[in-house]
């Protein structure tokens, strides 16, 4: 641990030292967050166009054409691009602003500065990340460009159908080699990230900061960083291997005697589901990856906006380890009807219906300390409040797929995109948006706008629930996923209840674009903000300045004397004692 | 606005839970021997989780209308029980749940996966390919004749790659685009892909499994009830991949035993 500054880098003075090409840890933070920005942009766009196909099947959407002549002749969408869409969607979302913005963005910028550092430790390797991360995305939407278009086999890429080349469909030649890069560039910025975030937590904590008075939302990144670093490692050398089957003629995933177009492939020997249980390996934690930095930003914007800490610390500490621990153990329920150990089914059934213990004792946590709390409604606590409501009803739904005997009815139908959009997309992204409302302020040193903030809340929080809960029954009529039509008899019936959703997918999402104008418009025309507009405790808020200088601290690494979250005390500033406060509390709560 | 945002979670959860309680969508009724210990896991596991999902977003809403309204001087008050109680509740309650759901599940699972087909059952061959199903009944020798890769061919017809004029027990394969079952009687389904994943979903039927390239799978079931139900694949195969259906007719004995012979006759 370090006692005195002692400046490992000189504040930059050319612009692209300064805002391109930055060593320093908040810029890459905010290079990040710009980057989860654009994707999230693009993923949403995608997402109301599969929205409008699956509504209303025929119609032209003005345009189209012009994003692919190909794939919208007479800007009606094709089969087969909507599932280039759709791909293209879920790959976006999941790593490109999934896992970019919670962890990546809001880590960079606020790990090293809760634990007292002037920077991470290996400020090269983070400016790489950041910059493979960017190459990374380059590489997918270079996609869009290539003859047949993006990859349509889904996120998840299943082979053989991925692994056969262009044969397979539109997209499964270069466009699957592409997504494959694409994503074995991005686990090589997570692994790096991942590094940095590690070294920071242990090795970079000022004097006083053990490692029980981290705050909620660096153990959520540290764990999370432990999650990446096992996780991407296995994913990377997948992907390498899936591109070798296209480019050098090997059979990892292609077994014997396939047979496309008459013709059989020059493929021996490989394993469908050595795949399945590569991709899933990481595809699980993945989840986890996602949500566990929203549940360590969620608790700590909620405990200052409650006025006390949570009932444990230590035990919401645990119960994240909990998670990540879990997480590799029950990736097999992904797997239940592919062909896997009917045993290995039960084996991996019980640890996924076991990860709901952790789960609930960290929402029992939350609901525990809103009891009694002094709670302040705005934009940031709303948006972790409608968090908690969002895991809750995502959760619940993880119930039913953690059991094999109800996989048989549930699996690949809507009711799992429900689940996942619910616990992993939406939760993820009120995390992302109470971030952003709670640290606004620090990053740009001007408030966001409340009334603009609320009203975005609304319209976001209960169309997701329009969105996302009709998914659920969709699932249990049978409505399977990754259909472009609804041409199956039985499936017909159903489709009002489609259209329902792309309007209020619509809807919701237009309401983004409030966020947006806030966002913009604060930045440059926002209220001031106090060196401290929450009254919060972490060291964030002891920096000299909004944004803080280059080196955090400006030369002077604080001292921590108290635990993260002195709330709820006779402080001399009132109800909170800021962590590097040196005061004596009389009611004092440290746990540590 | 914290006593509306109360209401607001309480009238979402309440409204999201009508539609489960009315069926208004629901599985379609079950017309498999095997189903019947899978819709009771269903509706066992649709009251744990219905009344874990609406206990807890109520107690949510009730908290944040009471606290977000505390008087300025108030005190903070802690939870009777603290961290310990939500810990223990959350180990006795859920643990005690999953478990159970686990335990019941596996049950389930195991009454349909770890037993074996009866000797007498019926074998149908179904084969997966972008974007058909195609089946085959072994004919009067109860033989299925080999596959030889190298034939298959869709511009042929020859879907399944057999050679009837030299394999003795092809000669009377029957290959067909739709399937027959007779009624009551167990089927023992075995399954390949020619290309790449695909899957065999019939939700009346309760039966559910994926086709993996390189694996032959097989399944067993009986149906119960007369009726024409639609087989759909779940498992992305490529751009006509909504497109991939096929009917499945359960027939009486006697219809099915005409229907196998008309298929005869056309091969």
């Amino acid at each position: 641990m370090h006692d005195t500054a002692h400046t490992a880098h000189q504040a930059p003075a050319s612009f692209i030292r300064k805002h391109v090409f930055s060593l320093d840890h908040k810029v890459i933070g905010k290079q990040y967050y710009g980057l989860a920005f654009v994707a999230v942009l693009v993923g949403m766009v995608l997402s109301w166009l599969m929205r409008i196909h699956l509504g209303w099947t025929n119609y032209a959407i003005p345009g189209l054409h012009l994003l692919s002549a190909n794939g919208a002749p007479g800007n009606v969408m094709t089969p087969e691009y909507y599932l280039q869409l759709m791909t293209m969607h879920a790959t976006i979302m999941v790593f490109f602003v999934l896992t970019t913005a919670p962890f990546a963005a809001f880590g960079n910028y606020f790990l090293p500065i809760q634990v007292g550092a002037e920077d991470m430790p290996f400020p090269r390797f983070n400016m790489m990340s950041f910059w493979v991360t960017l190459t990374a995305f380059l590489a997918l939407i270079a996609s869009f460009f290539v003859s047949d278009g993006p990859t349509l086999g889904g996120w998840t890429q299943y082979v053989p159908l991925s692994a056969v080349g262009a044969v397979g469909g539109p997209g499964e030649g270069a466009g699957v080699v592409l997504w494959a890069t694409s994503i074995a560039i991005f686990c090589v910025g997570q692994l790096l990230g991942s590094l940095n975030f590690i070294t920071t937590t242990l090795d970079m904590r000022t004097k006083g900061l053990s490692l029980w008075r981290l705050p909620l939302s660096t153990w959520g990144w540290f764990i999370t960083s432990i999650m990446g670093l096992t996780a991407f490692a296995v994913l990377m050398p997948a992907c390498i291997l899936l591109i070798l089957d296209h480019v050098a003629g090997t059979s990892f995933f292609v077994p014997s005697n396939t047979i496309i177009n008459d013709q059989l492939q020059p493929h021996t020997g490989g394993s469908t589901l050595l795949w399945q249980h590569l991709f899933w390996f990481f595809g699980h934690p993945e989840v986890y990856i996602a949500i566990v930095p929203g549940m360590g930003i969620v608790s700590h914007v909620l405990i200052t906006n409650m006025r006390r800490p949570m009932l444990s610390h230590r035990t919401l500490v645990y119960s994240f380890g909990a998670l990540a621990v879990l997480s590799y153990m029950v990736y097999g329920h992904h797997m239940f009807v592919s062909g896997m150990n009917p045993v290995s089914s039960i084996a991996f059934s019980f640890p996924t219906l076991i990860i709901t213990i952790p789960s609930t004792i960290v929402v029992l946590i939350w609901l525990g300390s809103l009891y009694g709390a002094k709670l302040r409604i705005n934009s940031a606590s709303l948006f972790s409040l409608g968090f908690i409501s969002m895991f809750i009803s995502g959760g619940v739904s993880g119930f039913f797929l953690a059991q094999p005997s109800l996989d048989i009815m549930l699996h690949a139908t809507y009711f799992v995109v429900g689940h996942f959009h619910m616990v992993m997309g939406v939760a993820a992204m009120f995390g992302i948006f109470a971030g952003t409302y709670f640290w606004f302020p620090k990053m740009y040193g001007r408030m966001m706008n409340e009334t603009l903030g609320k009203i975005h809340f609304w319209i976001t929080f209960v169309g997701a629930y329009c969105i996302f809960m009709p998914f659920h029954y969709l699932g249990l009529a049978g409505n399977v996923r990754r259909y472009q039509a609804f041409v199956v008899d039985y499936m017909q019936p159903l489709i009002p209840v489609h259209r329902f959703i792309t309007v209020a997918a619509l809807v919701t999402g237009c309401a983004q674009l409030i966020f947006v104008y806030n966002l913009f418009y604060s930045r440059f025309q926002g209220e001031v903000a106090p060196a401290n507009p929450w009254e919060a405790t972490s060291l964030e808020w002891s920096t000299p300045s909004s944004p803080p200088p280059f080196d955090n601290f400006g030369g002077k690494l604080p001292v921590v004397y108290h635990d993260p979250y002195q709330y709820g005390v006779e402080g001399s500033n009132g109800d909170y004692v800021m962590q590097d406060s040196p005061e004596q509390i009389e009611s004092a709560r440290d746990e540590a | 606005m914290g006593k509306f945002f109360a209401v607001t979670i309480i009238v979402i959860a309440i409204l999201s839970a009508i539609p489960i309680v009315r069926h208004t969508w629901w599985m379609a009724p079950d017309i498999s021997t095997h189903g019947a210990p899978i819709d009771e896991q269903m509706s066992e596991t649709m009251a744990e989780a219905g009344i874990s999902f609406l206990a807890s977003q109520i107690l949510l809403a009730v908290f944040i209308w009471v606290f977000s309204n505390s008087k300025p001087g108030a005190k903070i008050k802690t939870f009777p029980g603290g961290a310990t109680a939500m810990v223990l509740g959350a180990f006795l309650l859920v643990g005690t749940e999953v478990l159970a759901l686990g335990a019941f599940g596996a049950k389930a699972w195991g009454s349909i996966y770890f037993t074996p087909p009866s000797a007498n059952a019926m074998p149908v061959q179904v084969q997966a390919g972008q974007f058909a199903f195609y089946f085959r009944y072994p004919g009067p020798d109860g033989k299925f004749g080999p596959i030889h890769p190298n034939l298959v061919s869709e511009a042929n017809q020859n879907f399944f790659g057999i050679d009837s004029t030299n394999d003795a027990d092809a000669k009377d394969d029957i290959v067909t685009a739709e399937v027959a079952i007779p009624v009551n009687r167990e089927i023992h389904l075995l399954m390949h892909s020619k290309d790449v994943g695909h899957s065999f979903f019939v939700p009346e039927l309760r039966v559910h499994q994926d086709f993996v390239p390189g694996l032959d799978l097989s399944m067993h079931f009986t149906a119960t009830k007369v009726g024409r139900y639609e087989i759909v694949c779940t498992q992305l195969c490529g751009l006509g991949h909504y497109n991939m259906k096929a009917y499945l007719s359960v027939m009486s004995q006697e219809d099915f035993d005409s229907w196998l012979k008309k298929q005869a006759a056309l091969q």
